[in-house]
């Protein structure tokens, strides 16, 4: 195999051929490797999150209309560093009747369980960590763990407002797993297995084109698993102080910050694998390392996606999401899947044109009811505007005359 | 000693140990969290008899749900003289006696059984594959009618259990 | 290289800790956790004699009995602890010994 086409299936023969030249078992080498690998790609997604943190600072300036950070290098690359720096010297307080071990276990499971969704994502047709064959549900029993480190944070730190912030947290992650993990069936369903690999080698057509509803009800509820805007009610500053992670200072919180934004950017990575078809692209056969190309660069426009409507949309009040959740996204998922499962049934698999028009169809239909349904229901019941009695303007025209005449 | 003997002997005295704690803890919320540790070292025995379907879905299921469940309803039942008291009534000692003859009884019962020590036939990948446990689950001749049944029990249990926890504005003094 | 009576020792011990726990606890909620922790010790149970025993055979039963125990499980928490939380409202105690209105 050549190095340039494809250098890290290159540099993993190398390696095992030189510990086996040194006399290792066999095993002892394979497990030597993986644990290499996982150290490598735990480090650079730590690493790849400094400059996720930059680019997100910079482009959130410049959909407000200001100038992100620009002092500290050219075009402020090296903010990151310093604000890790500043991070690393901060002083660790332990509040007074906290539990030690889940006080410090929470932000170290809080990053473990987001790197654990990168040990099956497939990177390029021969890089991929392992391809286990229910690589999907392992994903969303990773969102599992996640959601215990922030119990865990809640119940540690000795304080109500963390314990309510905690609390909140998990009724919106553990609501908003219920559309993600319906609407996951359809890629289950038109590439016939949960592994990841199987997914993306199936996608020669990416699964976009074939289930837009259930991709956009994918992308709805990853924004929503992250605790993003506009569904970061749980660290408003004028909601809950900060939310779960207010008596962290230092380095433990700095790991409930990256945890954060890498999260986003694994979203970004799994809604590319299962919806936009991962490392496919032209060219991917004989030169596998485009597909990393490919991937990376799908991955940042649907990152990019991710900060647009983080930057322009107002926040959501807990009942508006929990009913956005519950009575908008997960009938519309339930439906998606039975209609797609059936249509997808009705036709055999080789009209290919005929089963993308039939299903393209049947999905606008869906979206147009629902619109429909959601109108009628709004007209019928109109949000009540909550406000005071209105107060008149304070101008010289509203003023009654006697108070004219005192004014003048 | 092989790799996976090894894993097996960690994993194992993660769950017994994490059992023990969690049923001899004073606080309550001690003794849940203890309970998610046992429970993520059995998703771990899952994954060395190589039914990796199951081990996932402990971890979604059992973590991911049920012990998020038992955590809030020991949150919502919290009282402020929480710990007060004996943790152990009158028949703890009693008990000890009668779980280590059941355990005793058990281990003496197997000992005559002449499969003990067998091994795990080697398999290919494709019987492992959770598409077979999918397609018995849907076969008319399979499993398919424990498999709507399981379900009708589950959707009942859930309704009742939402009507049961619902609280009642008109009925409160 | 795992002998099969080294889970079935595991899922008895499991099995027997959970049942110190349904008796000697006094909590409501901790008895429900020790239930779960006998369920738990039932399941390995039956995945490692389906794994050493039947799994070259294409019988599923194994599996599928595992599936109705996870779902029952799950369904048992679910109703459990709406009881618990009913009766709490009601008493306002969680622990066993009180709940004893009916206590003849």
């Amino acid at each position: 195999m050549n190095f340039i086409y494809d250098p890290v299936p290159w540099v993993i023969n190398w390696l095992t051929q030189l510990l086996l030249s040194w006399g290792l078992s066999e095993n002892f080498v394979t497990t030597l490797l993986y644990l290499i690998g996982a150290v490598l790609i735990c480090l650079g997604a730590m690493l790849f999150t400094t400059m996720l943190i930059w680019a997100e600072r910079k482009i959130g300036g410049r959909f407000q209309d200001r100038l992100g950070p620009n002092r500290v290098g050219p075009w402020g690359i090296f903010q990151s560093i310093a604000d890790m720096l500043k991070i690393f010297t901060k002083e660790y307080i332990n509040p007074v009747g906290i539990d030690k071990i889940p006080f410090n276990l929470a932000p170290v499971l809080a990053v473990a369980a987001v790197l654990a969704v990168w040990a099956v994502i497939p990177f390029s047709q021969t890089v991929f960590g392992s391809n286990i064959n229910v690589g999907i549900l392992y994903i969303i029993a990773i969102g599992g763990l996640g959601e215990m480190a922030i119990i865990l944070a809640g119940f540690g730190s000795n304080n109500k407002y963390a314990l309510l912030g905690a609390f909140r947290a998990v009724a919106q992650l553990i609501s908003y797993e219920v559309p993600m993990v319906i609407v996951l069936l359809i890629p289950v369903m038109f590439s016939g297995s949960m592994g990841l690999n199987e997914i993306v080698q199936a996608q020669t057509i990416p699964f976009i084109v074939y289930a837009p509803v259930a991709c956009i009800i994918f992308f709805i509820c990853s924004i929503a698993e992250n605790g993003r805007a506009p569904f970061d009610l749980l660290e408003a500053d004028s909601e809950l102080v900060a939310g779960y992670n207010i008596e962290y200072s230092g380095l433990k919180f700095g790991m409930f910050f990256v945890a954060d934004f890498l999260h986003a950017f694994t979203s970004a990575i799994v809604f590319t694998t299962i919806f936009l078809g991962g490392w496919q692209g032209p060219g991917v056969e004989q030169i596998p390392v485009l597909g990393g190309a490919y991937m990376l660069i799908k991955t940042l426009l649907v990152y990019f996606l991710m900060l647009a409507i983080r930057f322009t949309v107002p926040r959501f009040r807990i009942d508006q999401m929990m009913a956005l959740n519950w009575k908008i996204l997960t009938p519309l998922a339930l439906v998606t899947v039975v209609v797609t499962a059936l249509v997808d049934k009705a036709i055999p698999h080789e009209m290919t044109v005929i089963r993308i028009g039939a299903l393209l169809v049947v999905n606008l239909i869906i979206w147009l009811l629902a619109d429909r349904m959601i109108t009628i229901y709004r007209k019928r019941n109109p949000v009540q505007v909550v406000t005071g009695k209105l107060r008149p303007l304070a101008r010289p025209e509203f003023l009654s005359v006697a108070e004219k005449e005192t004014a003048q | 000693m092989t790799g996976m003997q090894l894993i097996f002997l960690i994993a194992a005295a993660v769950v017994v140990s994490s059992a023990f704690m969690s049923v001899t803890s004073r606080r309550m919320i001690h003794a849940a969290l203890w309970f998610v540790l046992a429970l993520l070292g059995v998703a771990v025995i899952y994954a060395l008899l190589e039914v990796s379907f199951f081990a996932v879905v402990q971890v979604l299921v059992y973590v991911g749900a049920i012990a998020i469940l038992i955590i809030f309803a020991t949150m919502l039942t919290r009282r402020a003289l929480e710990d007060h008291g004996k943790q152990f009534n009158r028949a703890t000692l009693m008990t000890l006696v009668i779980v280590s003859v059941i355990f005793a009884g058990l281990v003496f019962s197997l000992r005559s059984w002449p499969q003990l020590q067998s091994m795990t036939a080697p398999l290919s990948a494709d019987q492992l594959d959770v598409g077979v446990l999918g397609l018995a689950l849907t076969a008319p001749d399979g499993f398919a009618l424990p498999f709507e049944v399981t379900s009708i029990l589950l959707l009942a249990a859930l309704i009742g259990s939402i009507y049961v926890a619902y609280e009642r504005k008109e009925k409160k003094k | 290289m795992i002998p099969l009576y080294w889970y079935l020792l595991l899922a008895a011990l499991l099995f027997c800790i959970g049942l110190f726990g349904v008796i000697t606890r006094k909590n409501a909620v901790g008895i429900l956790i020790s239930i779960e922790l006998m369920l738990n010790a039932a399941n390995i149970n039956l995945l490692a004699f389906w794994r050493y025993l039947y799994s070259d055979t294409g019988d599923l039963r194994g599996q599928v009995f595992v599936i109705i125990i996870f779902v029952v499980a799950a369904a048992e928490a679910a109703v459990g602890l709406a009881m618990i939380i009913s009766a709490y409202r009601q008493k306002q105690t969680v622990v066993a010994n009180e709940i004893d209105s009916m206590k003849g």
